[in-house]
């Protein structure tokens, strides 16, 4: 039988830390470790704000990003432009476009991809939101900013299809050479990728 | 090139692939790929191994279960994909050892030395995953892919004897491994196609009615799977325009044969272009969906496609051949791909890993092989039980000793051939 280290409270304290991801149990335990040493600095603050995020974080109900209030920062701000609507798969894409500042209209977070071998159906995602979302007046485009896979790539298709009678422009994002990218380092599919897509100087 | 309808098969893609098979030898070629140090730890039987050779080819005897083929195995680890046997990584450890393997190998690259290696980690292969590190002069490369860079390796084994008259998968499997050898993409083309396929089935298996979502599979499928079988046309066209012509009867070496692929795309892309072909098989899917949910699966598509393989001279379905005219003929194929291989690659030729291929041969063939593989100028490796099969290459090979995961130089008194006299 293995003898523990420490009480209850901190095994649990490592238990849970380990589950988060990226963190085994060898990094859970000095993550704990450092948080019990900064008590004070680090470790009150930190309860405290997860428990203020826990309670107050909330989907918003237009789009789908995390935000403390509903309808979102970004569905709530007048400088954007409402004409856009950006469409990804995740909250972690949006994070990635904002980080970037390069789409200035709204987002719509679809919550994952078509696949029926994980059982994701259309009524899984928020499709038909999407969709009465897109035929509201003062929509002229919806941007598909999908990853590159079977499961992205079978979804925009499917979206587009659903849209094909709002008129409005759909678009999708770019395949090709990277910003900074050589190539000689791109693989045939990209390259044929940048070709098939290519534009006029 | 040549393009031509084979019999009956109204509208297969036909090509010839032949060998030709020159005695004339003028002195050695030279070789500009080869294996100079192979390194295995923990892998199979061998828990620390590591020899060395020069540029010719190496033959490996020993008796059974001694650990020839493994050491084959090994060698084929240094090109992309799960290797000759097609084994999880994670079974590739020793059984004594503490759970991972490494295989590297220092090669001969044109005049340049490269170091390539790898290998699974303990932890790593215990978890069952299905990963591999792979680097190349101690730098850790981003996919296995990359070792297509550096070196071919192209193999025979007795498990392919049946190829023939196998099942149709076996032969495309063969098929779509000559074709990674020419288009590194086409492997992560045919999992995308079977993948989007896999979704298509599920929902066929599901008895799914929004015909949305099988346009929107259906059209990943149209689109990659016409990529599939464009790739496979270009590769057998090389093959044959690599090959040379037929030679008349093949006598002493190995016959020429003729091959098409039977397809549903394979067969249209001869006839039209690649965007309408994509189209066509977008309609055929969803055309055949009542009949796919029947059967709970997709009934057309390049994951059906067949390798049609004849005999040349005898104008005859090889299934139907001899099984001695069948290996001959599965030698002849592996080494018009070397041919290609190494044109495609500007001269270099790539490594051949041939197990136990001298048991199955009569003495010309046998001959004729080590003579087609010293113009070639490729390395090649052979493993067999009896040393005396591959006397003719005495002066021409390196002899290695195989015995329960040791390898041991042979030279002098050990080497087979007329002289010196061997004992027992």
């Amino acid at each position: 039988m293995s003898r523990k280290a420490a009480g209850p409270e901190i095994e649990e304290l490592i238990a849970l830390l380990g589950r988060m991801p990226g963190l085994g149990p060898r990094s859970a335990r000095r993550a704990a470790l450092h948080l019990i040493k900064k008590r004070e600095q680090l470790m009150r603050p930190l309860a405290a704000a997860m428990a203020e995020a826990a309670e107050k974080i909330v989907a918003c109900a237009e789009c789908g990003n995390l935000d403390t209030i509903s309808p979102c920062t970004i569905c709530q701000d007048a400088r954007r432009d409402a004409s856009l609507i950006c469409v990804v798969e995740e909250i972690g894409d949006l994070w990635a476009l904002e980080r970037a500042g390069v789409i200035s209209g709204h987002y719509h977070v679809l919550g994952g991809t078509l696949s029926p071998l994980d059982g994701i159906g259309p009524d899984d995602l928020t499709i038909g939101k999407l969709v009465e979302r897109a035929r509201q007046p003062g929509v002229t485009e919806v941007l598909l900013a999908f990853n590159a896979t079977i499961e992205g790539q079978s979804t925009a298709h499917y979206i587009s299809a659903e849209l094909e009678n709002a008129g409005i422009t759909i678009s999708r994002l770019a395949h090709g050479v990277p910003v900074g990218g050589e190539l000689d380092y791109l693989d045939e599919g990209t390259l044929a990728a940048a070709i098939k897509s290519r534009r006029p100087l | 090139m040549e393009i031509q309808r084979i019999g009956q098969l109204t509208g297969v893609y036909a090509i010839s692939a032949s060998c030709q098979f020159g005695t004339q030898l003028s002195g050695k070629p030279a070789r500009h790929l080869y294996l100079t140090r192979v390194s295995l730890s923990d892998f199979r039987n061998y828990r620390n191994c590591s020899f060395t050779l020069d540029e010719g080819s190496a033959v490996l005897t020993g008796r059974n279960g001694s650990g020839k083929t493994n050491i084959l195995e090994a060698i084929s680890m240094l090109s992309p994909g799960r290797g000759l046997r097609g084994a999880s990584f994670s079974d590739l450890a020793c059984l004594k050892g503490a759970g991972g393997w490494t295989v590297s190998a220092h090669l001969s690259l044109n005049g340049d030395h490269v170091t390539v290696g790898t290998g699974q980690k303990p932890d790593v292969a215990r978890a069952g995953q299905s990963s591999r590190v792979v680097r190349i002069d101690g730098e850790q490369a981003s996919s296995s892919g990359i070792l297509g860079d550096y070196l071919q390796v192209l193999w025979l084994i007795p498990a392919m004897d049946g190829l023939f008259t196998g099942a149709a998968s076996e032969r495309r499997r063969f098929l779509d491994r000559m074709v990674s050898t020419f288009d590194s993409a086409h492997r992560t083309r045919s999992n995308q196609f079977e993948r989007a396929m896999r979704q298509r089935n599920k929902l066929l298996e599901m008895g799914e009615r929004s015909e949305r979502m099988f346009e929107a599979i259906e059209a990943q499928m149209a689109e990659i799977g016409t990529a599939v079988a464009a790739a496979r046309i270009e590769a057998l066209e090389r093959l044959m325009h690599y090959s040379g012509t037929p030679v008349a009867n093949g006598h002493n070496g190995f016959p020429h044969a003729v091959l098409a692929l039977e397809g549903v795309l394979e067969q249209a892309l001869q006839e039209r272009p690649a965007v309408d072909v994509e189209d066509d098989y977008s309609h055929i899917l969803a055309s055949g969906r009542d009949r796919d949910r029947g059967a709970k699966r997709t009934l057309s598509g390049p994951h059906r496609c067949d390798l049609i393989v004849r005999h040349g001279p005898k104008d005859m379905p090889a299934a139907l051949c001899s099984t001695g005219e069948q290996k001959a003929l599965l030698i002849g194929l592996v080494l018009a791909h070397a041919k290609a291989v190494k044109d495609a690659r500007g001269g270099l030729a790539p490594l051949l890993l041939l197990d136990e291929i001298a048991a199955h041969l009569d003495d010309l063939r046998r001959e004729a092989l080590f003579e087609e593989i010293e113009t070639l100028g490729a390395q090649a490796w052979f493993t067999g039980t009896d040393r005396e099969a591959f006397a003719p290459l005495r002066s021409r090979a390196q002899f290695f000793d195989i015995d329960d995961g040791t390898v041991t130089p042979m030279e002098g008194k050990d080497l087979p051939g007329p002289l010196p006299m061997r004992v027992g």
